[in-house]
């Protein structure tokens, strides 16, 4: 689906969205029960730089400044962290970290996050945006990509060939929707042939705060440890040793 | 547990994490958690016939700091670059969901990072284990627990490491510890020489190093490369650290506006140096620590609240 099919299913009595010359989505739209949604997000697939990121967090801020529950919706199609010496030097790291703060802040204050992921997500600009959402939703054709295929097949000096065989056993390294549903990252996918509003409902009806992506991970199969580890940790640090954490 | 003598000179850069825990915390006070002999250890390397490490690469458990009781998690960098896996990024979640949890548990959380980011073998699972470790520190956080990032080995902390470093209440740092999201290698490879040459060591710690971090308001406090160090600056700032809350996020908002504001026609640190009204900024580089810290310290937006 194109940004503005999603915009039109999600917000079919109208929207003040909006996305600025660099990707920059920000906005609001109009619920079913007449209610108002905080819309941000990366669009066309930019990169994620220090400029990028303040329009999107001020937004936040706005939305939790002037209290209340107004949930907000973030948008994800973006091919990263911009690779640039000077937002490096400016210290990109803070930026990121900061939008992803501002998020939590949000969630904190009782203004449930929604993240969905429609185009391409990567790396650090996805640890700012989506993942720092309390629900995160796939629509299909989305290409979450932590790391591509040549690049781990670089560093692995495994052929991409052999990396792809082994991508169908399990998920827990090669990019894709279905991958990043099998680890938790992603809850759910919508169906993109019924209407949006409605599964957009469904997902605030039913979303909190609470973190259980790697409790999910561990229901579908994609991460076997990761719940019970940090589970064991909690047990040891109070004294209560024993449990086993294996797969 | 090693019974060494304290080495409290001893180079940060140089040491292991178990050395790092030893000469940091007071003798003898540290209890691992999820011991070696216990073997939790990453399910997936063994698919690219890969060792893998009976810690995964990161050593976590409870101590004291100068009779502060702590939770601690380190990084090994030199286990595959400190990369954060299934069971290395869980073992951090769970640290930091346990103090978050439970009060009983000590209020500060020391996170001895020391890592190139996430790890390629396991991208998805370690991707998503930075975002809960950030979760977990934010909510930690608002529960009143002080998390504290020491950032000195020779991985830095980059890609999550780096966004894991900036979501904490502080950011300890060395003149040789890195902090950043992209590496200047990953930079170059992506966008050619001209954009980032990696092989210019200058130009490298200028960009992403404790001195220029530590100037522009990007860490707390700097220290020499040494045991000694971090843990006197790790005192000192314990029972310093902001709150999480809406003043805190509109206060960094306000801060990293102004930073690009301030910076976004500059091209290299040196010029960013001048801005902040430091006389003789190609000096910077080769002030020796106490000179620096009194410089650092006198520079306005280099200490702050807004985290």
């Amino acid at each position: 689906m194109t940004l503005d099919e999603i915009l039109k299913s999600l917000f079919p009595s109208g929207h003040g969205v909006s996305v600025s010359a660099d990707g920059s989505i920000t906005g609001s739209g109009k619920r079913r029960d007449g209610g108002t949604i905080a819309v941000i997000g990366v669009a066309n697939g930019v990169a994620l730089g220090t400029a990028g990121v303040l329009p999107l967090a001020e937004q936040v801020l706005q939305v939790v400044d002037a209290g209340g529950d107004t949930p907000i919706l973030v948008l994800v199609d973006t091919q990263g962290q911009l690779m640039a010496r000077r937002d490096e030097m400016r210290g990109l790291n803070e930026y990121l970290a900061h939008l992803a703060k501002c998020l939590l802040l949000a969630s904190q204050q009782g203004h449930r996050t929604i993240g969905l992921e429609y185009g391409k997500a990567a790396a650090g600009a996805f640890l700012a945006t989506a993942l720092a959402t309390d629900v995160l939703i796939g629509l299909p054709g989305a290409t979450p990509t932590v790391m591509d295929l040549p690049s781990v097949a670089r560093v692995t000096k495994l052929p991409v060939k052999q990396l792809e065989e082994l991508a169908k056993t399990t998920s827990v390294f090669a990019p894709g929707l279905d991958h990043m549903v099998q680890m938790g990252a992603v809850a759910a996918v919508w169906d993109p042939a019924k209407p949006l509003d409605a599964q957009l409902e469904e997902t605030l009806a039913t979303t909190s705060s609470t973190d259980v992506r790697d409790k999910t991970g561990a229901q579908r199969g994609g991460r076997p440890m990761a719940a019970a580890v940090a589970k064991r940790v909690v047990a040891e640090a109070l004294g209560k040793g024993g449990g086993h954490a294996s797969a | 547990m090693d019974t060494q003598p304290a080495y409290g000179h001893s180079s940060w850069l140089q040491s292991t994490a178990r050395q790092r825990i030893t000469g940091l915390l007071d003798p003898h006070s540290f209890t691992e958690f999820l011991q070696p002999i216990e073997r939790v250890q990453s399910p997936h390397l063994h698919l690219f016939d890969l060792p893998s490490a009976f810690d995964d690469g990161v050593v976590i458990g409870r101590g004291s700091l100068d009779g502060t009781l702590v939770l601690l998690a380190a990084q090994e960098g030199q286990f595959m670059g400190g990369t954060f896996g299934e069971v290395s990024g869980a073992k951090i979640v769970g640290l930091l969901r346990a103090a978050r949890d439970h009060q009983e548990l000590p209020r500060t959380v020391l996170l001895l990072l020391d890592s190139g980011g996430v790890r390629l073998q396991e991208a998805n699972a370690g991707e998503l284990a930075v975002a809960e470790i950030m979760r977990a520190v934010i909510e930690a956080r608002c529960a009143g627990v002080a998390v504290i990032a020491l950032v000195g080995g020779k991985a830095g902390a980059f890609g999550g490491a780096g966004l894991t470093a900036a979501t904490c209440s502080r950011i300890i740092v060395s003149e040789q510890g890195r902090i950043g999201v992209s590496g200047p290698e990953v930079i170059e490879t992506n966008k050619g020489v001209d954009e980032f040459d990696s092989k210019d060591k200058a130009l490298v710690w200028s960009v992403a190093g404790g001195k220029n971090r530590r100037l522009i308001g990007g860490a707390d406090a700097f220290t020499a490369d040494s045991m000694d160090g971090f843990r006197t600056a790790a005192k000192a700032i314990l029972d310093r650290v902001p709150s999480f809350d809406l003043r805190s996020m509109r206060a960094e908002q306000d801060r990293l506006a102004e930073r690009e504001k301030l910076f976004g026609g500059c091209t290299d640190a040196v010029s960013m140096w001048k801005i902040l009204g430091i006389d003789d900024p190609e000096a910077v580089s080769a002030m020796d620590t106490d000179g620096f810290v009194t410089l650092a310290n006198s520079i306005k937006g280099a200490n702050h609240d807004a985290r």
